[in-house]
């Protein structure tokens, strides 16, 4: 479906439509809004990672002069299973499952007030072993954090952690290992990473004497808010009105609730407006972050570098409640290549740490950081270059993947082909410095989108989404539509509308928003052009086949017979109530055929032997995007991505101690990079149309956190000799290899 | 996080203000440990006592003999002064590596000093240049060498109603170089594994007549470490002379297993970085022949 056609506005860099107000600090933001008559709220938290809750007493707390509403989980309804889960995390019923686990609110007339009742709720409890590793929580005999539950797709052995398993599987790997002259066998670790948005989770949440629950909060979809907090209150989803602030970074995190449907419940008891505001402590203790993962892994290979057989078995922490990403990364892990024989098993494993979240392209950073390890061992082996390895078995139009469908076209050859021919492949290396290069899938999503386009009286241009804009989408929806109508760009008013504005649209995530909610609004924006034709039938007094719509302007088609100077857009829009009212154009679709999105990254790092310290000297990022449609935005997303990339290799990690609590809450010990730890990230795109969409648009956000993993650990390879199988590599991590490379 | 805001415009107003007070007041200088500390819950004091409307607190006086730096003036503001950067570029080192520009403005040596981190990153250097802590209370003045100025991580010598006014340093001669070196796992924004601050004096020959190593961040004050000075003294600074000194360090250093490091990995890159400090303030101190 994707046209050839040359693009005017596609492709530019326009100034974002949002740019003054977030340079001002003007943007509002979640904590931001204070309504009249608004008090705080605040969450009693888990002392404990493991306990049973034998009671809690929260009348000394309601006692106190000020404090107007105290909500535990017995306030919440506990009789729809698909949200279970969800309502138990958001406050803990009979078991707390995580240090930091919400146990109950207060609301109060100031937070330092609802800080100190918090002191006043007695709760409790008999604390249990806390299961803090995946081996702790496979092991027999290891406590069982939910008894009840049994795993799904699996056969039933008994009480266990592992919610959950699946397998794909193709031929015959085992016996295909024998024609092969290599077989690498090995194990890699990750540990859980937070996604270190810079916004903490806030909102202000007024119910109403009607019932009725107004939410502002900052989240990747106000659609997702509300339908989370009707299902967890037990209440029809059209009693809550969503309105999403700007959001400081959500990376997969924001798309699910922990203070909404709380505030909720305290302002139905208080009668007053609740603003809840997470302090950073408790994101890193009790938002979503991604689950560490342990993949042991098994690809054999021709002397000639052509993978014949691979396996892989992974477990994945999904924290305190079922639900990790392993399917994706099962579903990922051998996705970048095309062989015949494979057989893939995933499980889901429950433990006491917080119960995951989506971050950035969830699962798929974990297991390729074990494929891409693993390849370049095996071309180290095979001695041949890493590059003409992956190019010997790149996915292409038609390779079938390991769970079923066969890809149209995609761009793995080229983006490989696009790092061999940049300059950083060739560049010379300095002491103590080494070069890894590791490439990335992910699948991209499209899903539910709408839009309107609303044409105003002088021909300009409103397009109501409602997507919250992370990444610069409103750049990207104001493109697309002056695109399609020929008109500037800055005539356009690109809006972030609210549930009760804006037509149903699911998450800012998965990639998807330039790409469904584009398409959308596209389509919504074609509606206008074809009711612009009609007009100016009417104002032609022709049959409507005789008008075409080109460049902003309705024309007499060719062949027609009419002699007509052209109407502009603006013309015609002025005529507007004389030729039938107003014009606007709808749109939703529920959008297929998201073009996955592969990419190559090279890395160069420089090691300090003697501290065992990893500075990344150079970096590149290859990625084909489809079609960017606003480049700054997608090099941006490229670079963001490659960032926490890099911070995931090298020295995120969460730490706990023995009894479960995370030792680093706090952006000093969470290790994330900042900007002077990273060299400019060289974002090259490439173009490979996505043929489902009509610009080629592919989604962009999620692939660049893929493949930085492996590309550093195998620079770090290069540069010292030592493999690190397991992340983080940091400093004291690689400098005990090293010493003990040193002795061997 | 609520307190009440005292400025006093002389040591015996601060000094009467912190007796009367006891624990329930605090000295404020740059607040960047303690507001953070108050937000966190980990302090809350009912009375700050702003520390820099008292003159005396916000000197900076380069003498023949000494350079006294008042215990509030700002990071920034020591760095801007060509001449401190020129006698003391170690200390000026460590000083500035304290937090982001932003930090820079408010932040102070004296505070870096009260707040008795084990991390702090001023510390090393000040003990290194032998600096002297000039102590104000309602008994009038005393002095503490900065090196025995902590006594743990958190508390100071610092008794009721005292506060610490100046840090004199006595004035490096030409002959003399300082560096400050730490390890941290990023490039900035981050706290000390290990800090290393030392200050030496070569003679015409190159032989090391003086010198004093102190360690930060593997202990839990700040270590004056001796045994490796000596290590330096009496011959020039050579591969051996600084293999020496690298493994007194390392034998000198106390570190705990934390989160930020296993003590094992703290004690060798105490080694490492007080070979590489000494290598700087060698050959900062042969310039100055
Ligand atoms: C983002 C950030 C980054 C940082 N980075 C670093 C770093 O890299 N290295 C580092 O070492 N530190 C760092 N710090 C900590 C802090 O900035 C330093 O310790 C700074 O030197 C403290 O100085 P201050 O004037 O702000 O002290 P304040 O916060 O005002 O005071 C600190 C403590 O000392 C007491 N005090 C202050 N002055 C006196 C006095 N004259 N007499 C008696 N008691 C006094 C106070 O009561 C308080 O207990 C950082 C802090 C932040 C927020």
């Amino acid at each position: 479906m994707s046209e050839d056609r040359k693009f005017r506005w596609v492709g530019t860099r326009p100034i974002r439509h949002d740019g003054i107000d977030k340079v001002t600090g003007r943007a509002q933001f979640g904590a931001d809004l204070s309504l009249p008559g608004m008090i705080w709220g605040k969450l009693l938290r888990s002392p404990h990672a493991h306990a049973r809750i034998v009671s809690i007493d929260t009348s000394a707390a309601e006692a106190i002069d000020g404090v107007l509403a105290v909500v535990t989980a017995t306030d919440l309804p506990d009789d729809d299973p698909k949200v279970a889960d969800l309502a138990r995390n958001i406050l803990a019923r009979e078991k707390v499952l995580y240090h930091g686990h919400a146990i109950a609110a207060v609301a109060a007339t100031s937070a330092a007030l609802a800080e100190r009742a918090l002191d006043a709720i007695t709760v409790e409890y008999e604390v249990l072993k806390p299961v803090l590793s995946l081996e702790a929580a496979l092991a027999s005999g290891a406590p069982i954090l939910d008894e009840a539950r049994r795993p799904k797709d699996m056969e039933d052995t008994g009480p266990t952690n592992i919610a959950a398993r699946c397998e794909f599987s193709r031929g015959e790997p085992e016996s295909a290992f024998a024609q092969a002259d290599v077989v690498l066998e090995r194990s890699y670790e990750t540990q859980m990473v937070h996604q270190g948005y810079i916004e903490p989770h806030a909102c202000v949440v007024q119910t109403k004497e009607d019932g009725l629950i107004e939410i502002w909060c900052c989240t990747q979809g106000g659609f997702a808010v509300r339908s989370l907090t009707a299902s967890v209150l037990g209440i029809d989803t059209s009693r809550v009105k969503v309105t999403p602030s700007e959001i400081g970074g959500g990376f997969g995190g924001k798309t699910t609730v922990y203070l909404e449907p709380v505030a909720a419940l305290l302002s139905r008891k208080s009668g007053r407006p609740v603003k809840m505001v997470m302090t950073r402590e408790e994101v890193f203790r009790a938002s979503g972050p991604a689950g560490g993962a342990k993949i042991d892994l098994k690809v054999g290979a021709t002397r000639d570098g052509r993978i014949v057989a691979g396996t892989a078995r992974m477990w994945m922490e999904a924290g305190g409640f079922p639900g990790s990403p392993v399917q994706a990364g099962a579903m990922c892990i051998f996705s970048p290549y095309d062989f015949d024989h494979l057989f893939i098993e995933g499980f889901d494993v429950v433990l006491n740490k917080p119960k995951v979240a989506a971050y950035r392209a969830p699962g798929a950073p974990q297991v390729t950081f074990a494929i891409e390890s693993l390849m370049d061992e095996l071309a180290n082996e095979l001695e041949i270059d890493p590059i003409d390895l992956r190019l010997a078995n790149a996915a292409k139009e038609g390779t079938q993947l390991p769970y079923g469908p066969r890809f149209k076209a995609v761009g793995m050859i080229e983006t490989l082909e696009a790092a061999r021919a940049h300059p950083h492949y060739a560049a010379p290396l300095g002491k103590n410095q080494g070069r890894g290069m590791a490439v990335g899938f992910w699948f991209n999503n499209g899903m539910n989108s709408s839009a309107d386009v609303h044409l105003t009286e002088d021909g300009t241009a409103v397009v109501v989404t409602g997507n919250p804009d992370i990444g610069g989408s409103r750049a990207s929806m104001a493109i697309m539509c002056a695109e399609e109508l020929g008109i500037d760009v800055e005539k356009v008013r690109p809006v972030v509308a609210d549930t009760e504005t804006a037509g149903y649209t699911d998450v800012t995530g998965g990639s998807r928003v330039t790409f469904a909610t584009g398409w959308a609004v596209i389509e919504a924006s074609r509606k206008i052009a074809s009711e612009l034709c009609i007009r100016a039938a009417k104002i032609w007094d022709c049959d409507v086949e005789q008008v075409g719509f080109s460049e902003g302007h309705c024309l007499p088609v060719e062949g027609s017979g009419l002699d007509h100077a052209p109407l502009s857009v603006a013309d015609i829009a002025k005529q507007m109530a004389r030729t039938g009212g107003p014009i606007n154009g709808q749109a939703q679709l529920n959008a297929r055929g998201a073009g996955p999105a592969f990419a190559t990254h090279l890395c160069d790092v420089e090691v300090d032997p003697e501290t065992g310290k990893v500075d990344v000297v150079r970096y590149t990022a290859i990625q084909d995007v489809g079609r960017a449609i606003h480049p700054s935005y997608v090099e941006g997303q490229i670079q963001g991505g490659a960032a926490q990339g890099i911070g995931w290799a090298l020295n995120e990690e969460y730490v706990f101690d023995e009894a479960g609590r995370l030792e680093n809450p706090g952006f000093l010990d969470y290790r994330m990079p900042v900007a002077s730890d990273l060299p400019m990230i060289d974002a090259v795109i490439v173009e490979v149309p996505n043929p489902t969409h009509p610009y080629g648009v592919r989604g962009v956000g999620e692939t660049p956190i893929v493949p930085p993993l492996a590309a550093v650990a195998n620079a770090v390879m290069a540069a010292t000799g030592v493999r690190m199988q397991s992340l983080p590599i940091s400093p004291p991590r690689l400098l005990e290899r090293l010493l003990g490379a040193g002795d061997v | 996080m609520q307190a009440g805001f005292e400025q006093p415009r002389t040591i015996e107003e601060a000094t009467a203000l912190l007796q009367k007070h006891g624990d329930a007041a605090r000295p404020f200088a740059g607040g960047t440990d303690l507001l953070v500390q108050m937000r966190g819950g980990m302090r809350s004091p009912d009375i700050l006592v702003d520390l820099k409307r008292i003159p005396e607190l916000g000197q900076l006086e380069i003498g023949s003999d000494e350079i006294v730096i008042g215990a509030a003036c700002s990071t920034a503001s020591l760095r801007e002064n060509a001449e401190l950067v020129r006698l003391l570029p170690g200390l000026l080192e460590a000083a500035e590596l304290i937090g982001s520009e932003q930090i820079q403005g408010r932040s102070s040596i004296g505070g870096n000093l009260c707040n008795a981190s084990p991390a702090a990153d001023s510390v090393p250097a000040l003990v290194a240049n032998s600096a002297v802590c000039s102590v104000a209370g309602p008994d009038g003045r005393r002095d503490v060498p900065a090196a025995e100025f902590s006594t743990g991580p958190g508390s100071t010598v610092l008794g009721s109603g005292e506060l610490l006014v100046s840090l004199r340093v006595p004035r490096p001669a030409p002959d003399a170089g300082d560096a400050y070196l730490r390890f941290i796992p990023r490039s900035e924004m981050d706290i000390a594994v290990v800090g290393v601050g030392v200050a030496l004096t070569l003679d015409a020959d190159g032989t090391c007549t003086a010198a004093r190593v102190a360690l930060g961040a593997v202990g839990p004050t700040v270590i004056d470490a001796t045994t490796a000075a000596t290590a330096l003294l009496g011959g020039p600074i050579d591969t051996a002379a600084l293999e020496r000194v690298s493994e007194a360090a390392r034998e000198a250093a106390r570190p705990i297993d934390d989160k930020r490091g296993t003590a094992a990995y703290r004690k060798h890159v105490a080694g490492v970085l007080t070979r590489r400090t000494v290598e700087i303030a060698a050959r900062r101190a042969a310039e100055g022949n």
